[in-house]
């Protein structure tokens, strides 16, 4: 028994998982196969063959109306059973957050959500995560018989293969009607910006003193041309901000090219959210704070003071 | 409605330190106390029993500290609590956990409704909800930000029912669930309250069980370091290789800053 599945409701990180998956198969010499759920599912295999799957298993029930991690634990069980696969790839989205821990259980196998590396050393899929709540990186190996792994996303891009072809199975599901029912899916207030793509972010945090000051770090933003986030008070708690606008963990890990943290101690659950930007510049009153240990540049001082003054000379040198 | 709340004691994540010279993280002797998410389930709990009546128990396994932190939980409202705490649930991974809440779950029996903190402060790694809603054979829904009873009633055949909100990447779904569930909640759910001091000094008068393995007939076989599937390899800080340049005055510091990020090339033209 022995191979690996991948499952993603999300097509964009299911290709990105193959992608990566191709790697791992080679290595762990093992065959690589994709799980579509849903109907029609047949249709779409072209891609995930294209993508280095060399099986799709492929099923549909009724019970599948909307997502509920136990009816869709059963359907992806049936067909890692199926397909016999003991290392499950799951793209961490929330639905897959939801799903691959459930998974693991059916088989009492270890589980790793989230994960942000995945590596072969001495023939054992070495997952990394963080833990100690972004403070640190943890290295994992899952010894049950099945491992299922739920991994970021956009961690992989996706990257077709020159040429390839691959077998649709079908698996026919047996699955029981969920308990829950979708009454309405109500999308959110469409997010004003969205800061994953940012190349220049500016983020505030407590320091900021009035909900109208936030004009001026627009202000700032506006003349950098870059975007506007937050720490969780800022969103959560004094709901100044959207909270799609909440920068660090359980928010958006944007990795913008420059960053600029205003008014921000620098508590890990919002700096790990930004680890990956290149360039790091802290504004803050206190010369301890802990955002300063992880910037490149810094300036001491009262964020009213120096942000005016940062627009000024920016206005002089870029002319906007 | 009868509420089974599961709470994790986590250390103060706050107050880890990391060895410069090891990058090893130093959390022996950091203070215990429980999460945001935890509060939050305990929160909704105590406000659901307000208006439907019924019963919140507090469940937690972890360190004999606990028997001090579980205090919070009674001083809240919580009705009772239960604490695991045993030389053998020591170092369980998470299938581990789920199994000794999930037994304790099942001991007590009398449950409509099992609340928790979507994931923990410190794993984050929202594990344990699930874990335990396939245990118990039970639906399960992660991400909750709202909760509305719709049917409560135990005359009526059909089943009580609850309303969720959930917040997903890019919607709220607003999902019916026949009870009992599992639901795991987020942090925008609810404040919880202050326990105000009367409640604190009351709280150890409320029921209090302290609970083995054997209580709940789980062995060294299923839960603990040798039930453990999960190996950690390492758990390190990542490396930071930052430039560290600080202006302690401002004017200098806002010509310089802008010069050099000039030179980084990160600023857009």
């Amino acid at each position: 028994m022995s191979g690996i599945l991948i499952y993603s409701e999300l097509e964009e990180a299911a290709l990105g998982l193959l992608t990566k998956g191709r790697e791992l198969a080679t290595k762990l010499g093992k065959p690589l196969s994709v799980a579509l759920l849903g109907n029609e599912a047949a249709d779409q295999a072209d891609i995930y063959f294209a993508h280095g799957a060399t099986q799709a298993y492929v099923g549909d029930d009724p019970n599948l109306t909307h997502f509920q991690a136990r009816i869709y634990a059963a359907a992806l069980a049936q067909m890692v059973t199926q397909a016999q696969a003991d290392i499950v790839l799951i793209g961490s989205t929330r639905r897959g957050r939801e799903l691959a821990p459930r998974l693991a259980q059916k088989f009492s196998a270890g589980c790793v959500t989230d994960a942000i590396g995945l590596s072969v050393q001495d023939q054992r899929l070495v997952i990394e995560r963080r833990a100690l709540g972004g403070n640190t990186v943890s290295a994992k190996v899952i010894t049950s018989q099945h491992q299922v792994i739920a991994v970021m996303p956009k961690l992989y891009d996706a990257e077709p293969e020159a040429a390839s072809a691959g077998e649709v199975i079908p698996v026919s599901l047996e699955l029981e009607p969920p308990a829950t029912k979708l009454i309405e899916r109500r999308s959110k207030e469409a997010g004003v910006v969205n800061l994953e793509e940012a190349e220049v972010l500016v983020c505030v945090g407590r320091g900021l003193a009035n909900k109208d000051d936030l004009s001026l770090i627009q202000t700032l933003a506006d003349s950098l041309g870059g975007m506007v986030g937050c720490t969780r008070p800022i969103s959560h708690e004094y709901h100044w901000l959207a909270e799609d606008q909440m920068v660090g963990l359980s928010g958006k890990e944007p990795s913008p090219h420059l960053y600029l943290a205003i008014g921000i101690s620098g508590q890990i659950q919002h700096t790990v959210g930004i680890m990956d930007a290149k360039v790091i510049v802290a504004i803050n009153n206190d010369t301890n704070a802990p955002i300063f240990k992880i910037a490149d540049y810094g300036i001491v001082g009262d964020l009213y003071q120096v942000v005016p003054k940062l627009i000024e000379r920016l206005q002089q040198e870029l002319g906007r | 409605m009868n509420i089974i709340v599961c709470m994790k004691q986590v250390i103060d994540l706050e107050q880890i330190r990391i060895k410069p010279n090891t990058r090893e993280p130093v959390i022996e002797g950091l203070p215990l106390l429980f999460g945001d998410f935890e509060k939050c389930a305990l929160e909704e709990a105590i406000r659901i029993k307000e208006v439907h009546g019924g019963k919140v128990t507090a469940l937690a396994v972890g360190s004999p500290k606990l028997r001090d932190t579980i205090k919070e939980a009674l001083a809240m409202g919580a009705d009772e609590a239960i604490i695991l705490i045993d030389p053998i649930f020591q170092d369980s991974d998470a299938m581990g956990s789920a199994r000794v809440l999930a037994r304790t779950i099942e001991k007590v029996g009398e449950y409509d409704l099992i609340l928790l903190g979507d994931s923990s402060a410190d794993e984050y790694s929202g594990e344990i909800p699930p874990r335990i809603a396939e245990l118990l054979n039970l639906p399960q829904v992660g991400f909750v930000r709202e909760i509305e009873v719709v049917a409560d009633n135990d005359q009526m055949s059909e089943p009580k029912k609850i309303r969720v909100a959930r917040d997903m990447e890019d919607s709220l779904e607003v999902i019916e669930v026949d009870l009992p569930a599992v639901i795991g909640v987020t942090s925008e759910l609810n404040t919880p309250r202050l326990a105000p001091l009367s409640a604190i000094l009351k709280a150890s008068r409320k029921p209090m069980h302290e609970w083995r393995s054997d209580d709940i007939g789980v062995t060294a076989e299923e839960v603990g370091a040798r039930a453990s599937v999960v190996e950690m390899l390492s758990n390190l800080a990542p490396i930071q290789d930052r430039k560290g340049i600080i202006y302690q005055d401002v004017e200098e510091g806002v010509i310089e800053v802008i010069k050099a990020l000039q030179q980084e090339g990160v600023l857009t033209q």
